[in-house]
């Protein structure tokens, strides 16, 4: 579709965002076959229909969508467009199901630099490349500027199921072991790290990543055993325990030496106040698990690059109030209670 | 930096001044300690501490959280001001929930459209000042001692700048002051049980004011006081060196944290303080009520930077909920979840008194990390 002999009326390297690029005319064309298709180039998308149709497995579809508003845009260890197309992929891939096909909507704000959009574009081709993932179909629209800030991505992911196990945190039974995939905060503080009014020097990147293949092995060597996954993204680790105790009726009893922690993001948790347990992350998961199958599972879990820091970190207790308690670095206790009002907005 | 505190988390040397804790409490004894910062009541809950500590030994979880005992007077002054055209409000980050009355906090006026603004230092707010001179900037000052010296600084420059839109509405208060009073009260008790044996002293308010500040307190009411840092291990060799006064019949002021606390603190900040502050006659602290020579106002020379002086920020006074056990719990004579409001109409979410306002606040601690101890009950 790219002809080499036909000069491109938009500007890729000085030109910016305008409000005719989302006016469905010529302009909008050329936006999407000059930055879209290439970088996302596959033979679905390039139907160029309103729709992108394809065929299905018999068997269970997973569907997700989530938007992403992260600010900065840029920032170590990935982009806006990484973590859309990685966390959408993560939302399937934890239910059991093999990604497949995404969709990616585009909020341009006037004025933003065709140059970062290309980058932003190329990184999301990237990441579905290599996570065996098509973007299919998309749709593209222009705010005024001052309306919003820079770019909006909003993905849906279909996924295909094929495998018998349920994933479901009402299976959560006492005695079950919680399995965290590696270091915690990664995301929040590097985000954290470029912020304007903070800014302060660290060599913390974020964790962002495409678990699917760290999901299959985990159900390859744990079957039936495996209880539920979930990816601890906003509200951290401590969030996403409390809401699996809500949801199984148990309560858990972490062990606060097993959870891995990198010392410059707790340094970085330290100075601002923050408490790593609530602190984003982007390619990390916790699987609870079956007693009898956890060794094997951690074993499998730390063969795998996401997983090389695994830790059994904690079981799931009886408990009618669904506490999440844990044992401190002292050996005292207390609770790991639900987030309590905004800690940092817009980290995804 | 990252060694400077994992070293006063280290489990093997708490198990040992645990171990010693043990040895020195005399099982016909008990003993009632107050800690009297926030951070000390924090770092209890946080790490469990009370725990892993003999059964009679009890903590009392005195008032030294500055957000907790602002009154919600001073914070509706601060919104309605906010609410004006061309004011920015610049105010620490746990002061931005702090609820005024019926429920308005800085962070719902901001909602609503007022320009409050979260900073880390009274400097930012003079940066705001430097490139906003079309408007006004308030920097909405608290906390004790420890965050005193740098809005004087602030106070300072803006003079020495000719800042023409910039003011601070004060609320400091003073460390010493609330612990007589606390200490007054304790005595006043004709129960034994009720009186306080010992005071885990601040940690970061004594690296600026030092010891001898404390010394008057400890001959008057013939009591020890460790001052302390805030790591587990700094706690628990405090209330070590609590358990041997008492148990040796001292009352002496013994520094625990000498790596940051010197005797007579730090010179230049009690200078700069005391060139930029005066007493008040008198000021309310929110669970305590009125307290005399007990906070800061902008001394004279600083006359045109007080946004008390510039703006109408008269307060209008705002009883707590009758039912709140605040002013009790911060004397050490009922636990939070004595409170009939605790849980139920006063939670983190929707503080009522005092204790739940900030993190720091006895109330909030039990209720973020204690309250599984709690016997379990329909709340």
């Amino acid at each position: 579709m790219s002809n080499k002999h036909r000069r491109s009326p938009i500007d890729l390297n000085d030109g910016v965002v305008e409000l005719a690029h989302g006016a469905g005319g010529s302009a909008m064309t050329m936006l999407i076959s000059e930055i879209f298709y290439p970088a996302f180039n596959n033979d679905l998308l390039l139907q160029q229909n309103d729709q992108a149709i394809f065929n299905v497995d018999t068997g269970k579809l997973a569907f997700a969508t989530d938007s992403f508003v992260v600010s900065p845009l840029f920032f170590p260890g990935g982009n806006i467009g990484s973590l859309a197309v990685n966390g959408t992929i993560n939302d399937i891939a934890l239910g059991g199901a093999t990604p497949l096909y995404l969709s990616a909507s585009f909020i341009l704000e006037e004025g933003f630099p065709l140059k970062k959009l290309v980058i932003i574009a190329k990184t999301m081709g990237a990441c579905a490349h290599a996570a065996g993932v098509k973007i299919i179909t998309g749709d593209t629209k222009v705010v005024e500027r001052g309306k919003a800030d820079g770019v909006f991505i909003t993905t849906t992911g279909i996924g295909v199921i094929r495998n018998q196990t349920v994933l479901s945190a009402n299976q959560i039974m006492p005695g079950d072991c919680v399995i965290l995939s590696g270091e915690i905060g990664d995301h929040g503080v590097a985000i954290l790290s470029k912020r304007e009014n903070l800014n302060f020097e660290t060599n913390i990147i974020s964790d962002q990543a495409a678990l699917h293949e760290l999901i299959q092995l985990i159900l390859e060597v744990g079957g039936d055993h495996i209880r539920v996954m979930r990816d601890p993204t906003r509200g951290g680790l401590a969030s996403a325990l409390n809401e699996l105790a809500e949801k199984s009726d148990v309560g858990f009893v972490i062990n606060e030496n097993k959870i891995p922690i990198n010392s410059s993001v707790a340094a970085a948790c330290e100075f601002l106040g923050l408490d790593p347990l609530y602190v984003a992350n982007e390619g990390k998961l916790i699987a609870v698990v079956a007693p009898s199958a956890a060794a094997d599972v951690l074993t499998a879990m730390r063969s795998h690059p996401l997983g090389y820091q695994a830790e059994i970190i904690g079981v799931a207790i009886e408990d009618s109030r669904f506490f999440v308690q844990m044992i401190t670095r002292i050996g005292g206790r207390r609770i790991i209670d639900h987030l309590s009002g905004e800690l940092l907005p817009r980290i995804c | 930096m990252m060694r400077y505190s994992e070293e006063f988390r280290y489990e093997p040397l708490a198990a040992r001044l645990i171990d010693q804790i043990f040895v020195e409490t005399s099982c016909h004894h008990s003993y009632r300690f107050m800690e009297f910062c926030g951070g000390h009541t924090h770092a209890l809950a946080r790490y469990g501490i009370e725990d892993l500590l003999p059964k009679n030994i009890e903590m009392i979880h005195g008032p030294g959280c500055p957000v907790c005992v602002l009154p919600a007077a001073r914070i509706d002054a601060a919104i309605r001001l906010a609410k004006q055209d061309n004011i920015v409000i610049c105010a620490y980050g746990d002061l931005m929930r702090a609820p005024g009355s019926r429920g308005n906090s800085l962070l719902r006026a901001r909602a609503f459209g007022a320009d409050v603004r979260m900073i880390y230092s009274p400097l930012d707010a003079l940066k705001i000042a430097v490139s906003h001179p079309d408007k006004e900037i308030v920097f909405f000052a608290i906390g004790f001692e420890t965050t005193t010296p740098p809005t004087a600084l602030a106070l300072q420059i803006a003079q020495r700048d000719k800042l023409k839109n910039f003011s601070v509405f004060c609320n400091h208060v003073l460390t010493p002051a609330a612990m007589r009073h606390i200490l007054i009260e304790s005595q006043s008790v004709p129960s034994q049980s009720q009186a306080i044996n010992g005071v885990v002293g601040p940690a970061h308010v004594s690296a600026i004011i030092g010891c001898e500040p404390y010394q008057e307190i400890a001959e008057n009411f013939d009591i020890p006081i460790v001052i302390a840092g805030f790591e587990p291990l700094d706690i628990l060799q405090a209330l070590l060196m609590l358990l041997r006064q008492v148990n040796t019949g001292r009352a002496d002021i013994e520094n625990q944290y000498d790596r940051a606390v010197a005797d007579k603190g730090n010179y230049s900040a009690i200078v700069s303080m005391a060139n930029t502050f005066e007493l008040r006659d008198c000021f309310e602290w929110r669970g305590i009520g009125e307290l005399s020579n007990s906070a800061l106002k902008l001394s004279n020379n600083y006359y045109m930077l007080d946004a008390e002086k510039r703006f109408d920020m008269s307060a209008v006074a705002v009883p707590d909920n009758p039912a709140c056990e605040c002013g009790q719990i911060l004397r050490g004579r009922k636990k939070p979840q004595e409170c009939k409001l605790f849980g139920s109409a006063c939670r983190p979410d929707t503080p009522l008194g005092a204790c739940m306002v900030s993190a720091e606040g006895a109330c909030a601690a039990h209720w973020a990390y204690g309250r599984f101890r709690d016997e379990a009950e329909a709340r």
